[in-house]
């Protein structure tokens, strides 16, 4: 028989690397957040792991700095835009 | 682009409506870069400067029609995807579109299982050796412009709809609201296809780290 208020089977680590983004996200409902908590305070590779992952989006925000090719071609969007006004103001 | 950014699109478009060309000015220098990147998810680098282009004319012709129940933001990002998709088609590349993606595809671990104790025996399911912390690889390294290079590879093979979700959440920071009104997904769907693809990102950045030990 199962107790009314059993306490939740503890996390694994292979449980923890699925949930990981949803823990980041603060997507996690209290019980799950709470599981999560209690395996990573006992557990040096899972926050070594999310370190990683936290680490990993730090660095995609880096990703598109220095993006050569994403220069906007300026001067050909102002003729887009100057001849779209003058069609605009003449109909 | 950060979230008090999107705000101020808003008053843009008044002055935008009323011919302003410095207003245009504006949002094409906010916008233009963004959407470049994500318009080479759908088509070549110069296939994609047309589709920039047309977006911006689409913009223009739809201010009118635009209510802003969206955010100007993800208006021009829909009109965009719209366009690249379109034309993605026609050069018969792989086209993301995450809204028809079926999230439980592509379905594999985050972490390979071999890295964990068999189910079963004791330590079942926990790491066989621990992750190791980047804190000891040497800033030179995790800061390298190589790094990064490995970061942008590994959003390039990821399946397309997950390279649409993370490009437009972690790369260019958008909201996880955002992301699912440009994208048309649910919050959940969104949340998996961004678990896949920061997992195999981390595990190709930690591949590369490895090797600098």
């Amino acid at each position: 028989m199962t107790a009314p208020h059993a306490t939740p089977a503890p996390m694994d680590c292979r449980e923890f690397v699925e949930i990981v983004s949803e823990y980041i996200e603060a997507a996690l409902a209290e019980t799950e957040r709470l599981r999560t908590e209690a395996h990573l305070a006992g557990c040096a590779g899972c926050r070594a792991y999310l370190d990683q992952m936290q680490r990993t989006i730090t660095l995609l925000r880096r990703v598109a700095d220095g993006d050569p090719e994403a220069t906007a071609h300026r001067a050909t969007l102002v003729e887009v835009f100057r001849a779209w006004r003058a069609s605009r103001d003449t109909s | 682009m950060t979230e008090a950014a999107v705000g101020s699109d808003e008053p843009l478009l008044a002055r935008l409506r009323s011919g302003e060309e410095a207003a245009f000015v504006e949002l094409v220098d906010r916008h233009g870069p963004a959407l470049h990147r994500v318009a080479r998810m759908y088509c070549t680098a110069s296939v994609a400067e047309e589709v920039v282009q047309e977006t911006w004319i689409g913009v223009l012709n739809g201010l009118d029609r635009f209510e802003g129940r969206a955010s100007l933001r993800t208006w021009i990002f829909r009109i965009l995807a719209n366009i690249a998709r379109t034309r993605g088609e026609r050069e018969h590349r792989q086209i993301p579109f995450s809204a028809f993606a079926d999230p439980s595809a592509d379905a594999g671990p985050a972490v390979d299982p071999e890295r964990f104790n068999p189910p079963g025996t004791e330590w079942g399911n926990h790491w066989i050796s621990h992750p190791r912390h980047w804190d000891e690889v040497p800033e030179v390294v995790t800061e390298s412009a190589e790094t990064l290079d490995v970061a942008r590879r590994a959003i390039d093979t990821l399946p397309p709809a997950q390279r649409e979700v993370i490009t437009l959440r972690d790369v260019e920071g958008w909201s996880s609201d955002e992301v699912c009104e440009s994208l048309g997904l649910s919050a959940v769907n969104q949340r998996v296809l961004l678990h896949r693809a920061r997992s195999r990102v981390r595990a190709a950045l930690e591949q590369h780290l490895e090797t600098h030990r």
